[in-house]
């Protein structure tokens, strides 16, 4: 049970990150309206970046992880968050050992 | 007589047990994922502690998943406030959104509701506004609940996943990929979020093969956001 200094950072400053984001808004109230492009722009924010952050491992690894992910994206289309990620982990459980 | 009992009750704010019977769907599916998250945070090579400090401290699923997967050593501080950062800069239009709907808080209460804001309450919050008025029972019955249980799940989640040994070995590296892919289509809006997901997916491999991380998650959000942009109509300045 022991916490390493650069993690404790870390977590020091991805909490200060949050708070703010969530103290902002009701900072601002109802002065923020965005319209058109910039509102396009800003509800684009979450999926551009969780994108960004798996598309490494989704497509820079091997053939597995590209079809496992493949799979993957077709069971988010039908079955809910949990059983999604059970069919990606064994899809590519199953597809590594195929590579070898 | 049941008719009044309905007009009264319409007439008043929304109750604490009214926000608990909402919140239970999203605090039900909230277990299994602080499970996941700590068992995850373990395989990485954090501490149980440390994973369970994380849940307390920042306590945002996505922004934490995220963190895991972008997590090395020596910790890109720098890289994981920027990724945080722009995972949560959606709470700013929720914020937003919501103050004018806290007209019967004080200021404590609004930093403290601001404090436990969610996705889950942000919904159920603006569900409720637009029948009755929000009353801070009902927000905190919605917010608070969630924060104690994910820390709770965090930390089981960690204890246990330090006796599930190797993490790629079940291919539980991947799971992060297969829960963010879950997580996009949970945020799917059609055509405008395919061209984000698609110029984001592949400016961020070629950046991570060109330039190594953890530069591919800034090059792969901006040309997402970049491209929402440009898709979508420009807004008429004048009638």
């Amino acid at each position: 049970m022991t916490v390493d200094p650069a993690t404790l950072a870390a977590i020091l400053a991805m909490a200060a990150a949050t708070w703010l984001t969530r103290i902002a808004g009701f900072l601002i109230g109802g002065r923020l309206v965005l319209r058109g492009r910039a509102k396009a722009a800003f509800d684009a924010i979450p999926p551009a970046v969780l994108v960004a952050v798996i598309a490494p491992s989704a497509l820079a690894t091997g053939w597995p992880e590209t079809a496992a992910a493949a799979v993957t994206v077709v069971a988010a289309t039908r079955l809910p968050l949990l059983a999604t990620v059970a069919v990606g982990v064994a899809a590519v459980v199953a597809l590594r050992a195929l590579a070898g | 007589m049941s008719r009044t009992l309905v007009l009264e009750r319409e007439a008043t704010g929304a109750t604490a047990a009214e926000g608990l019977r909402d919140i239970l769907p999203a605090m039900i599916a909230c277990i299994p994922i602080g499970l996941l998250f700590g068992a995850l945070s373990v395989g990485k090579g954090l501490s149980v502690l440390e994973a369970g400090l994380m849940s307390i401290l920042v306590f945002a699923g996505g922004a934490q998943f995220a963190a895991l997967e972008l997590w090395t050593w020596p910790v890109p501080v720098l890289a994981l406030a920027f990724s945080t950062l722009l995972i949560n800069a959606r709470h700013v239009l929720m914020g937003a959104s919501l103050a004018p709907k806290f007209g019967e808080f004080s200021l404590f209460q609004r930093l403290l509701g601001a404090s436990v804001l969610t996705d889950e309450a942000w919904a159920l919050a603006e569900r409720c506004a637009l029948r009755r008025q929000l009353t801070p029972a009902y927000w905190f019955a919605v917010a608070a609940t969630l924060p104690p249980l994910w820390v709770g799940c965090t930390f089981l989640g960690a204890w246990l996943g330090s006796f599930l040994g190797e993490p790629r070995a079940l291919g539980a590296d991947f799971a992060f990929t297969a829960l963010f892919i879950g997580l996009v289509a949970g945020l799917w809006r059609g055509r405008d979020t395919a061209i984000t997901v698609i110029v984001s997916a592949v400016t961020s491999a070629l950046a991570y093969v060109w330039l190594g991380p953890p530069w591919h998650v800034a090059a792969g959000a901006f040309a997402g956001i970049a491209a929402a942009w440009c898709a979508a109509p420009p807004e008429r300045s004048s009638p």
